[in-house]
């Protein structure tokens, strides 16, 4: 009992993510051999070897769409951290009613992404749009923005922004709250001004949340698919389709379960070598069990 | 520093407070007074903040014809299923990693928070040839299934970190006066717990109810929950505006009540794979 007893423990909660999540992705590299498509049994889809990989090499759209996923995730990330950094250093001081505003924060984080899409198309759409409303306003002739390539990578760009840089705000101030006070006054009492203060001690002290932070960002761009589904189904032609969009407009849409999955493998190769990234900064589980 | 610049800072932080505050605010109270419109006010150009006579009918169409109580049945049944295997099945992995030693515990460790990351889209394809292939016809059994997979890494970790702050002398002291171990961890160990379970649930329950992707895979007329019936009012004639509006308001419910109930708990889940990371 004492030596099997921390298996019988982990064994249900170990076999569930086995075939729940790892047998998926094996199955993934599998499935990226075959010509496999909607409708045909899986036993009579032909062997291609490597033929998807070669194909995904030189195809244009999964290049495209691999341009689209890099260039939302710098401007998104960017944007964010720039925004949330910014925003926590200058609101960290604790005032009254800060956990109220706190709550507010958060909702964008905790709404269906179902939901946040279709708030967005709303807001976005040409005819009846309250931003196109708005924007008359100021002199802006109304625009389609989900009808045009670049406007609608603005709109998502934009949603995302509004979404997730809450989180970025709220881990940051979190970090900065945590800070030891006897070093914040150690540097104003060497007379470091406000910049000083911030460039040379705030920062370089949180540096491992903003690391993890950008690393958490950076996976959930290549995770992400919901919001944009919903707000433009990757288009117009691909000019939304974030990598997770693509592979599933693929399988489902032109009905490609083989090439879906090898281009599946890639995208499970970029998101496993970010996350190792995190592992190696740190993983508190891996830290001896108290006996 | 003078009592005035003390005070214009103050009133500067609260004002860019509630201008942020508003910008959050704002398209979720779009979506909310929408769904009270008629259809004549939604589709006029010129926005209607507050000042409109609200009406039930996109309620009313949504709950009779709309089969909302349908969709809602699936996402409860689905999201309680998936809260409480993963709290149970999660919950032991996570005190078996808190507690015990064993071999190939750094190894348990280390794939739980790797496999934390799988993105849905590539679960996609291989959880439709699952289905396919073994013939699996019960949606919400596979959906519940899957849901507890996507959700245990995170709740395992965020519960190893509640076991760790619990001083192991409690339970020793429980072992020395002759509790068994199934006696400590119930007695002794779960009240001590009940803070950390609740964030763990809230964070699996509102994945689950969001999650919208897979649950579009894998359900069917009978079987789909709340995002997939929501979604399904964007038609190719048009987007029913006022119900898809209405729908998602009711969607958002759940959600926005554990936010305004356990806030403080939620942000301490979301920091805590950064901070103490």
């Amino acid at each position: 009992m004492q030596r099997l007893g921390p298996y019988f423990f982990i064994l249900p909660a170990v076999a569930i993510m086995a075939t729940g999540l790892l047998y998926p992705v094996i199955q993934a590299f599998y499935l990226s051999f075959f010509d496999w498509k909607i409708g045909t049994d899986l036993e009579d889809a032909p062997w291609v070897g490597f033929r998807h990989f070669i194909r995904m090499a030189t195809d244009a759209d999964v290049l495209e769409s691999i341009t689209v996923t890099l260039r939302f995730g710098f401007w998104t990330i960017t944007i964010e951290m720039l925004l949330g950094v910014a925003l926590a250093l200058l609101l960290e001081k604790p005032i009254r009613g800060a956990s109220l505003f706190r709550t507010v924060f958060i909702l964008p984080l905790m709404i269906s992404p179902v939901v946040v899409g279709l708030i967005w198309r709303y807001l976005f759409d040409a005819r009846i749009g309250w931003i196109n409303y708005y924007l008359g306003y100021l002199g802006i002739e109304p625009q389609v923005w989900l009808g045009d390539a670049d406007l609608a990578f603005f709109a998502i760009v934009f949603t995302d922004i509004w979404q997730w840089t809450p989180f970025i705000f709220i881990i940051v101030i979190a970090g900065l709250q945590a800070l030891p006070s006897e070093v914040l006054e150690a540097s104003k009492i060497d007379g470091a001004n406000w910049w000083q203060h911030i460039l040379f001690v705030k920062l370089p002290m949180i540096r491992s949340i903003l690391v993890i932070a950008l690393l958490l960002r950076l996976i959930d761009v290549f995770r992400a698919l919901e919001v944009m589904y919903i707000l433009t189904g990757g288009g117009p032609g691909r000019a939304t389709e974030l990598l997770s969009l693509h592979i599933y407009n693929r399988a489902f849409d032109t009905q490609q379960l083989g090439y879906a999955s090898a281009i599946s493998v890639l995208l499970i190769l970029i998101v496993f070598s970010l996350s190792f990234a995190i592992l190696v900064i740190g993983n508190p589980m891996k830290d001896k069990a108290d006996v | 520093m003078s009592p005035f610049r003390h005070k214009s800072n103050v009133f500067g932080h609260y004002a860019t407070l509630i201008v942020l505050a508003l910008i959050t605010l704002i398209p979720i109270w779009v979506m909310v007074s929408t769904g009270f419109k008629n259809d004549v006010l939604v589709q006029q150009k010129e926005p209607v903040w507050f000042l409109f006579v609200p009406t039930i009918e996109n309620y009313e169409y949504i709950m009779n014809r709309g089969k909302f109580d349908r969709y809602l049945w699936n996402s409860i049944i689905v999201g309680v299923g998936s809260t409480v295997f993963t709290l149970v099945f999660g919950g032991f992995c996570a005190y078996a990693l808190a507690r015990t030693e064993f071999r190939g515990r750094v190894l348990v460790a280390n794939s739980t928070l790797l496999v934390r990351m799988v993105p849905p889209a590539v679960l996609a394809v291989p959880a439709f040839a699952m289905v396919v292939n073994f013939g699996l016809d019960n949606d919400r059994a596979v959906l519940i299934f899957f849901y507890t997979a996507l959700n245990l890494p995170f709740a395992i970790w965020l519960l190893f970190g509640f076991y760790k702050q619990i001083p192991v002398e409690l339970e020793e002291a429980a072992i020395v006066d002759g509790a068994s171990p199934m006696q400590v961890f119930v007695r002794v160990l779960l009240p001590l717990m009940t803070s950390g379970y609740a964030v763990a649930g809230i964070f699996t329950f509102r994945i689950s109810w969001n999650e919208f992707i897979l649950a579009l895979l894998l359900t069917s007329r009978k079987t789909r929950t709340l995002p997939v019936g929501a979604a399904g009012f964007i038609t190719d004639t048009g987007v029913e505006w006022g119900r898809i509006m209405a729908m998602g308001t009711l969607i958002v419910i759940p959600p926005l009540l554990f936010t305004f109930f356990a806030a403080r708990q939620i942000i301490a889940g979301m920091t805590a794979g950064a901070v103490k990371g």
